[in-house]
């Protein structure tokens, strides 16, 4: 569904990323993970028309035949392709309330109708959304917070989720959680490309994963495979050879 | 309530409108530029003169006048936001001050070139000065329309930020910029709809004024569109409702303490509106209905 070839991004003088290369395949969630600085954002932001690219290409499957060179789109148009993104840190917006969250999730959208019966799906996906619709998203907690950031991406009937540190600042019960919703989307047909430095948690729901390192793509496999190779291990897991 | 505090309520209350209309488009760009726009009071004049000459042919009716002063103000609006602002973006955020700046200097030199500093004179039509009874009080009609048309006008406002998609557009925007993009949302188109719109009310506030003022030359939109400004950082910069509120508060002030004070202290009353700033600010540093700010180029 999603080609990464050759991708080459720079952030002011520095050559973030140098090259890499990275499928996502329909039906799938891939993992994304590195150390802090190693370039996992700055892919996302690539992505979703956030940040030009210097090199290579960013290529997604249509359904007319043709992939469509994402590299060369406006945020504007990604969205609208399905490429959604929920970002790192949430970035909700706080002064709003939960609702008006949820509707801008679904801004590019035109199908009124849909839109509303995705409003009451969210509503049974994530009760508390549903109770708090009239609250501003900066009210609810870090746990709340998430499911909003989660569900306004749904809003937008993602093709394609990137979803970028999820369990970053949630207590361990939020995080199993959270990654059982995710698993739950999955199941549901939603592909995503998951970017976490909470490595042993995405590599188990991974169907296959990533390794970046200072901006190159340094193993790749599937999760289960990583979860037992040695240097993944020592370096991402904090577990003995 | 005594007849003179009547009328001198509704004496601020008028200003107080003049003030918040222009408030409004300072705080509205203010919140999804971070910027400034120290252009923005010159639209105040823009909006007198295109008046001015409207109503100069005979040939347009008042209604049609208020229309094409708004359509004008927004059209200015955009214009400035072209030139001196879009191109600044990502710059640090002093040089977009400095562009404004400079976009004020031309407007109001360029005014002066063109029209010449000499003060013109317009007047409303004979029923909007006639005298209104209001209790014990009695105002101009003209001030009666100028409060009446700024709730109005603000109503609007309120009903289009929180209830069509654009509207929500910039409230979003002005809230969480990256998140904004991340939604699909159209930076550029919304800035651009923020300019006109904020610009528009400038525009339809020279109107006011110049009504009811009865003079104006080029130099008009300087001053209250300091004051505007003033009344945008006490309401809280950024916020529309702080920029009302700011305004009204203003007008009030200025007005009560020349009416209420003793004559001798009528000339420092730019020393009392300034005072209240400073006191609003040491008090509340984020303005009354502001929040606290992160930085934005």
């Amino acid at each position: 569904m999603l080609t990464l070839a050759e991708l080459e991004v720079r952030r002011g003088a520095t050559r973030v990323l140098r090259g890499i290369d990275l499928e996502v395949r329909r039906g799938e969630i891939v993992a994304l993970i590195g150390a802090n600085g190693a370039g996992k954002t700055t892919t996302l932001h690539a992505i979703s028309g956030l940040l030009p690219v210097q090199a290579g290409r960013i290529l997604l499957d249509s359904e007319e035949g043709e992939p469509l060179r994402l590299d060369r789109m406006p945020a504007t148009e990604v969205v609208a392709r399905g490429v959604i993104q929920c970002p790192e840190g949430r970035q909700l917006f706080a002064g709003l309330t939960v609702l008006e969250n949820l509707l801008l999730g679904a801004y590019r959208r035109s199908d009124r109708e849909e839109v509303k019966r995705d409003l009451a799906r969210m509503a049974e996906l994530f009760p508390v959304l549903g109770e708090r619709r009239g609250q501003n998203a900066g009210s609810l907690s870090g746990g709340e917070q998430m499911m909003l950031a989660i569900a306004r991406a749904l809003m937008a009937r993602p093709r394609l989720l990137l979803l970028d540190e999820p369990s970053l600042g949630l207590a361990p019960q939020m995080v199993d959680r959270i990654f059982e919703t995710i698993l739950a989307l999955n199941r549901e047909g939603v592909t995503m490309l998951l970017v976490e430095q909470n490595a042993l948690a995405a590599l188990e729901i991974a169907h296959r994963a990533y390794v970046l390192e200072t901006g190159r793509i340094v193993r790749s496999g599937p999760g289960s495979a990583l979860l037992d190779d040695p240097r993944v291990r020592a370096a991402y897991l904090g577990l003995g050879t | 309530m005594s007849a003179y505090f009547l009328q001198q309520l509704l004496n601020g209350l008028m200003l107080g409108s003049l003030y918040a209309l222009i408030a409004i488009g300072f705080s509205m760009i203010y919140g999804i530029v971070r910027l400034i726009n120290f252009a923005h009071g010159d639209l105040l004049m823009v909006g007198a003169f295109t008046t001015l000459g409207l109503a100069a042919t005979g040939l347009v009716p008042w209604w049609a006048i208020a229309f094409l002063v708004l359509i004008t103000g927004a059209l200015s609006g955009i214009a400035i936001e072209r030139v001196a602002i879009r191109p600044m973006r990502g710059a640090p955020q002093v040089t977009g001050f400095i562009a404004t700046l400079a976009v004020s200097v031309v407007i109001e030199n360029g005014g002066l070139i063109l029209l010449s500093g000499q003060p013109r004179t317009f007047l409303f039509p004979e029923i909007m000065r006639s005298r209104v009874t209001v209790g014990p009080a009695s105002v101009a009609a003209v001030d009666l329309v100028i409060i009446g048309s700024t709730l109005l006008l603000c109503v609007l406002l309120l009903l289009f930020v929180r209830g069509t998609r654009l509207g929500r557009a910039m409230r979003a925007l002005a809230d969480n910029l990256l998140a904004a993009r991340l939604m699909g949302i159209d930076v550029d188109r919304t800035i651009m709809a923020a300019f006109a719109i904020g610009s528009a009310f400038a525009a339809f506030a020279g109107l006011l004024w110049g009504g009811r003022f009865g003079q104006i030359d080029p130099l008009i939109g300087f001053a209250p569109g300091l004051k505007a400004f003033v009344a945008c950082v006490i309401g809280g910069v950024g916020s529309i409702g702080g920029a009302v509120l700011g305004g009204y508060l203003l007008g009030l002030a200025e007005v009560m303490f020349v009416g209420m004070l003793p004559p001798v202290y009528s000339g420092y009353r730019d020393a009392f509106v300034f005072a209240t700033l400073i006191l609003v600010l040491l008090l509340m540093p984020n303005g009354l209905l502001g929040r606290p700010e992160e930085d934005r180029a």
